[in-house]
């Protein structure tokens, strides 16, 4: 065998790496794209800290009273979170119990029984569901769930802005969020495991439900937790519907099942505080304007926390079957 | 014993038994399928009922007193009422019609909002325009053009014909009981209940409050004359600029993503925070908008940057700041399913093009980008889809609701259509709802056009693949 190290092939010019001068920019180019993301994100955490910074080192606010007050009156100078994550709450909890049990049997009905033609009706039904501006939902819920509410329970039973019609609207605003993830899941589930269950004479019920359903859990339970983020985030139909006046309560004085919990009163939430006070004219650095960005900092680690957790089911779900 | 004797004895059920208990199983069985598909059902159920809502608050009857008929006004200009509409008649008479019914005052603030004539001021003496123009702020009307025919002729709706619906029915009801509408007004009238006006001026009408005129003219506080061109005209231009950012960086970043990263700790970190910045809430994105480009780009975004001196609007909350925030805002958005239109490109095809020595821009450009273009312009098409229905961060950018001069470019204040949607629909009156259901219905029209062609291109893309 010879030694190639030792023989010293010259390389003719014109094979040699040329230094290519308009490829370097693009991919320059291309990697501030994709930088630019990051930059975005840092500038949301910038922005929403610092403003944040200036509303806490505000005289009339202290930190304790805003994580731990349930009172939220900026006129008065009290600013307690709590009491619009109520209205937050109580929407995106009513809309859960709304969505879950709908998103979740279309997921099954569609993933498990459906013909080709069957799904070709209804999933673009969904998608148009997805499509339709959350501000044309607002009005639904105002000129229609509102008053349907209003003549099943009485008008003054139900408010005329309530928590309930907000929570439903935006329930079958996330209907199609939960079954379009929940389907992924149920469809990533091995054929091989429906077919195990079917020859042990398991009827589709008994596969659904306790092969495929289980199977699948951690990817249903991650479109749950994406719905649950989006049900937090959603202003229109929550500004339009439920109100602009926080339900201020107090642990030891309200009853939890009749005043806290009431859902036929307006409760505001944190989005709808934040939509109502930016829509009248705020001046820059007053309480007022840095308030709202303090409200979204609570709301964005609210959201940042649910995608993440929902990322850590998808995780688990693609360990599972891949 | 033989072995074909039946084995009797408690352990096995019968055939009976088997029966019952596997019709039990079936029934249960088929009771859970009606479960799931009534689901289904149900969010039919639900689009027909939002669509049936607007369509529903969109037309019908209305009662309504004009101070002047149209007719009459048409009559008196020396026209046939029988043939010219007064939406026919020519630009200077509805301008004389105009300058006949409003005072010198309001004149005066409509000319300097948008003047009538390039070479005439009506109401304005030259010198105090020239002067009012030379101030640090000028009003709109010195830079704005000339008003058009749609613009005079809803000023003359509104001050000379000045039509007042007083009340209106919705479609439905309008379709199923007309007399009963006329009954409910005739009561209402007798009850007192509308003391400025009297029964004989009162006319009951069909009014489709979404219609041409609706589509082109300004908006307006009175919803009777109100209409949703400004509105139409802003998220237009949002849109433009909505996608002149969105798209080339979106893209550009899912291919170095897909194309060009090699995979590291800092390309999974990028990828993380894109999926993170998709499931961050519109309204932040809002709040992004508000603090970096209304406030901190002032100079940027309000135009003086460009123009020395004098800038076109007095802050940041112009059409670029609102159109660059929808853009961060669609920008994950349109760099995921780009990524996904990417991925689906063969490694085949990135191979043959280097194998005869291409580079990597033009094996990118020549070869892959062609391939993955109809996937990238359907995920962009949903993504604009998306941002033109987009409200909250538009609040918080500061749309105005009550714009009625056409924004003439990116630095002009402006408002959208979602913006009117939401202003009308947080007012009370039942006219406001009716024209909030008649934009609402214009912008799904809008958004189906979209998905439509959305669907298309995925289906012309699927036949091809």
């Amino acid at each position: 065998m010879t030694d190639t190290r030792t023989v010293d092939v010259a390389e003719p010019d014109w094979l040699r790496r040329r230094p290519r001068p308009g490829e370097l920019a693009i991919r320059g180019f291309l990697f501030v794209c994709g930088a630019l993301s990051i930059a975005i994100t840092v500038g949301i955490i910038y922005e929403l800290g610092k403003e944040s910074l200036l509303f806490f080192q505000d005289d009339r606010v202290s930190l304790s009273d805003f994580l731990t007050g349930t009172v939220w009156q900026p006129q008065a100078g009290r600013f307690g979170i709590w009491a619009l994550v109520l209205g937050t709450a109580l929407i995106s909890i009513i809309a859960m119990v709304v969505a879950v049990p709908l998103g979740l049997a279309a997921a099954i009905y569609l993933s498990e029984y459906a013909s080709t033609r069957v799904r070709g009706f209804f999933k673009p039904v969904l998608e148009v569901l997805v499509g339709i501006p959350t501000v044309v939902y607002g009005f639904f819920a105002l000129t229609f769930m509102t008053p349907l509410l209003r003549s099943l329970f009485g008008a003054n039973l139900v408010g005329f802005f309530n928590v309930l019609s907000a929570g439903i609207v935006v329930g079958i605003l996330i209907v199609p969020l939960i079954s379009s993830l929940s389907e992924d899941a149920l469809a990533a589930v091995p054929d091989s495991l429906r077919q195990a269950a079917y020859a042990l004479g398991a009827s589709r019920l008994e596969v659904a439900l306790r092969v495929v359903v289980p199977a699948a859990l951690s990817g249903i339970a991650a479109g749950f937790v994406v719905a649950l983020s989006r049900a937090v985030g959603e202003t229109m139909v929550v500004t339009l519907a439920a109100g602009a006046s926080p339900r201020n309560f107090s642990l030891g004085e309200d009853s939890l099942f009749g005043f806290i919990l009431d859902p036929f009163r307006g409760a505001q939430a944190m989005t709808g505080y934040v939509a109502i006070t930016a829509s009248g004219d705020v001046s820059h650095n007053s309480i007022d304007y840095n308030s709202i960005f303090a409200v979204g900092l609570a709301l964005f680690v609210m959201t940042l926390g649910l995608n993440s957790l929902s990322r850590r089911f998808v995780r688990r779900f693609r360990q599972e079957y891949e | 014993m033989s072995l074909l004797t039946p084995v009797e004895n408690d352990l096995y059920p019968t055939d009976d038994d088997y029966r019952s208990l596997l019709g039990r199983k079936r029934r249960r069985a088929s009771i859970f399928q009606v479960l799931c598909l009534s689901a289904l059902v149900i969010a039919v159920v639900a689009l027909a009922t939002l669509v049936y809502t607007i369509v529903n608050d969109s037309f019908g009857l209305v009662a309504v007193v004009n101070e002047r008929e149209p007719a009459e006004v048409v009559d008196a200009l020396g026209y046939d009422p029988e043939v010219v509409a007064l939406a026919d008649v020519p630009y200077d008479d509805l301008v004389g019609l105009l300058e006949d019914a409003v005072s010198n005052g309001v004149g005066r603030r409509l000319e300097r909002e948008q003047r009538f004539y390039e070479d005439r001021l009506l109401f304005e003496s030259e010198q105090t325009w020239n002067e009012v123009c030379a101030t640090a702020k000028p009003p709109t009307g010195c830079t704005a053009g000339v008003r058009d025919k749609a613009s005079v002729l809803a000023l003359v709706q509104e001050r000379v014909i000045v039509p007042d619906v007083i009340a209106t029915n919705q479609l439905v009801p309008s379709l199923l009981d007309p007399e009963g509408f006329e009954a409910a007004v005739a009561e209402a009238f007798e009850a007192g209940r509308f003391p400025d006006h009297s029964p004989t001026d009162m006319r009951i009408e069909w009014r489709a409050w979404l219609n041409p005129t609706f589509l082109t003219t300004p908006s307006n506080s009175v919803p009777e004359v109100a209409g949703i061109r400004t509105a139409i005209l802003g998220s237009t231009w949002l849109v433009a600029i909505t996608i002149l950012f969105a798209v080339p960086v979106g893209v550009g970043a899912a291919i170095y993503l897909e194309e060009y990263a090699r995979p590291s700790r800092f390309k999974d970190f990028i990828q993380t925070n894109i999926y993170n910045l998709a499931g961050v809430p519109s309204i932040v994105y809002g709040m992004l908008g508000l603090a970096i480009l209304v406030r901190a780009l002032e100079p940027v975004t309000s135009g003086a940057l460009f123009t020395a001196g004098v800038a076109p609007s007095e802050n940041g909350r112009t059409l670029l700041a609102a159109g660059l925030t929808l853009g961060l805002l669609t920008l994950p958005v349109v760099i995921i399913s780009a990524q996904e239109a990417l991925r689906a490109v063969p490694t085949s095809l990135r191979q043959a093009a280097m194998g005869i020595g291409a580079t990597k821009w033009q094996t990118v450009r020549s070869q892959v980008l062609p391939v993955a273009l109809p996937g990238i312009l359907t995920g962009t098409i949903l993504a604009v889809a998306r941002a033109i229905g987009e409200t909250a961060p538009l609040i918080l950018v500061g749309a105005a609701s009550f714009i009625t001069v056409d924004p003439s470019g990116p630095f002009s204040k402006f408002t959208a259509l979602p913006i009117q949607i939401f202003q009308w629909t947080s007012y009370p009156q039942e006219e406001f709802h009716s024209i909030a259901a008649a934009a609402s219905l214009a912008l799904l029209v809008l958004l189906l056009v979209l998905n439509a062609a959305a669907v298309l291109l995925r289906n012309r893309y699927a036949r091809k693949a």
